[in-house]
């Protein structure tokens, strides 16, 4: 644990820390109020209590979503496409950012811009096209046009990401692998790769994230209720502000769970590879 | 480059692309072909009635889109929407990273707290504080009634609230990207450079702007251009606090009025043609970014 320095007043630090809980109590609060609003009993939704967390606080939100809503196959869908997202952005990302990071091949330059400008695309601009392609390849509304698209959005970040990492991994052991009689595809695959572990993970969250918390996309290509994303079935639950806020809240209680503690382990990791590239810059 | 060369040089990167080939085939299905695709329909009048006999009409829909009002004024309104975001993103950001930069007993859980809306799904964080912008039930104007004692406002039904409701949501899922990368910043200082200023003299706030903000520039000018391209397109938070630009579409930003036009009024001619030129826009701004910070050079 960190000490205080002595040479600051104390003043300073009351100051400092006022800010830091003003600032974290703001941060945390709408966070704390949906789990609070999944606990509340179904005739106090509408309340104009100020208690974050209700008196009579009860699970039965969740025993709604679960047994009398269609939360689980929604859960399902979302894990099934999330998985499959994650599988294809690691193994394209952790390829494509090695050819980047080690070769000097004809296009390269051009590559890593235009997978900058990518990021600029309004999604507006890709989902028609997109939407009527999927029409005619017969993948619409169904999971492999929805896993194909996610993949594409998480990509270039990844391979980045992935980029910039291989980058700071010195080249003197595929030297001396080489030298050993090692092949090309054998030095990446058993020597940079596992040096390479931590961003790795970082695009495995990325590209689970993406879509996992995707609700754009989702709305545009699927159609049939049976193949709804975790986001479809929230946002219906949402719109439905009067009867139905207490099950989106347990349903985003259930989403976010995963989601945030995976981030919060892993941030230590996401925090040196985002950074890594840009102080290189 | 004459072929035999060419020839010797595929064969020496055979393994480079190799390994990128399936990436740039899904980004090619999903990415670069709509992208052309989407270049051809905004030179043509295809819109629901024109949905299959559609022809090339030139720069019709360019036309349509710098002669309407209304393109001026989305562009400033988004021009307001990304400056107003990205700076209380910058702000926020840096100063709790200055706070938490430093020897400090619960900095780790702070710094752990403040990174959760960076964490929770962008829908949700949406959708949640639509649900506590409500006018009657929601939780903020609760707050004003019962302890500030303030009249509620009516943030959903009218376009400025509405407006002001997505922004307070977009800024608060916004600061932790920025105050992480900061964090990253400032541990690159190296102490000693405040160590020197601190015998010669230098006030706190003449440290900051002569040793902390131009060392931290060159991590933060790439993020804050991220940060720019980011808001300037996001859709999720205009469209999902406002559910659709309400009320009466007036709560609109261009990504989210073009959104509007292909998906509900089928103008996919005009809708392609905005996109075209909201693309330009951040594509014009960002070879700037990747000029400055030469983003693209590698280690060797």
């Amino acid at each position: 644990m960190a000490r205080l320095e002595k040479t600051t007043p104390l003043w300073k630090y009351v100051l400092i820390y006022t800010v830091l809980i003003a600032v974290t109590v703001i941060t945390v609060f709408p966070i704390l109020l949906v789990f609070g609003i999944s606990l509340r009993p179904g005739n106090m939704l509408w309340t104009t209590d100020l208690s974050p967390i209700p008196a009579n606080a009860t699970f039965d939100a969740y025993r709604t979503i679960f047994y009398e809503k269609p939360f689980f196959r929604w859960l399902l869908n979302s894990s099934l496409v999330s998985f499959m997202v994650t599988v294809v952005g690691v193994s394209l990302a952790s390829t494509a950012g090695y050819a980047f990071s080690r070769y000097k091949f004809v296009g390269r330059d051009a590559g890593m811009i235009a997978l900058i400008a990518t990021q600029m695309f309004p999604v507006t601009m890709l989902l028609l096209p997109l939407f009527l392609m999927l029409i005619k390849l017969k993948v619409y509304d169904t999971f492999l046009g929805l896993v194909i698209a996610y993949s594409a959005t998480a990509l270039p970040f990844c391979i980045w990401q992935m980029k910039g990492y291989y980058d700071t991994i010195p080249f003197s052991l595929e030297e001396a692998a080489a030298i050993d009689g090692c092949s090309k595809f054998k030095i990446f695959y058993q020597i940079v790769l596992p040096l390479a572990a931590p961003a790795l993970v970082i695009t495995a969250l990325f590209s689970f994230m993406s879509a996992w918390s995707e609700y754009l996309v989702a709305a545009v290509i699927l159609i049939d209720k049976r193949l709804y994303t975790l986001p479809l079935g929230l946002k219906q639950f949402q719109s439905n502000f009067d009867t139905e806020w207490g099950l989106y809240a347990a349903g985003a209680v259930i989403v976010c769970i995963p989601v945030v503690a995976l981030f919060l382990f892993l941030s230590r990791w996401l925090i040196s590879g985002l950074t890594l590239g840009s102080v290189k810059g | 480059m004459n072929l035999a060369r060419f020839a010797a040089h595929l064969r020496e990167n055979r393994l480079a692309y190799i390994y990128i080939i399936p990436s740039f085939l899904v980004l090619g299905f999903v990415v670069i072909y709509p992208f052309v695709y989407n270049m051809v329909i905004s030179f043509s009048n295809m819109s629901l009635s024109h949905f299959r006999d559609w022809q090339l009409t030139g720069f019709d829909q360019y036309l349509r889109v710098f002669r309407e009002k209304i393109f001026y004024l989305l562009f400033l309104k988004t021009l307001g929407w990304t400056f107003i975001n990205v700076f209380f993103h910058v702000v926020i950001g840096v100063a709790l990273a200055l706070l938490l930069n430093r020897p400090l007993p619960g900095r780790a859980i702070f710094r752990t707290l403040l990174i959760l809306p960076w964490a929770v799904p962008q829908y949700i964080t949406a959708l949640t504080w639509r649900g506590m912008f409500n006018y009657e039930y929601g939780y903020i104007n609760l707050l004003l009634k019962n302890v500030f004692g303030l009249p509620p406002i009516q943030w959903l039904s009218d376009p400025v609230g509405a407006f002001a409701a997505a922004t307070i949501t977009n800024i608060w899922l916004g600061f932790p990207f920025m105050m992480v990368i900061a964090l990253g910043g400032l541990q690159s200082i190296p102490k000693e450079l405040y160590e020197a200023a601190d015998v010669d003299g230098a006030k706190p706030w003449r440290q900051f702007w002569t040793i902390t903000a131009p060392l931290l520039k060159p991590v933060m000018v790439p993020a804050i251009s991220l940060g720019v391209i980011w808001t300037f397109n996001n859709f999720n938070v205009i469209w999902l606090v406002s559910d659709g630009g309400k009320p009466a579409d007036s709560t609109h930003i261009l990504v989210s009025f073009v959104y509007r036009q292909v998906f509900n009024y089928y103008s996919y001619g005009y809708g392609a043609a905005l996109s075209i030129v909201i693309f330009l826009m951040l594509l014009l701004f960002s070879i700037n970014f990747i000029r400055r910070t030469r983003a693209t050079e590698g280690v060797y």
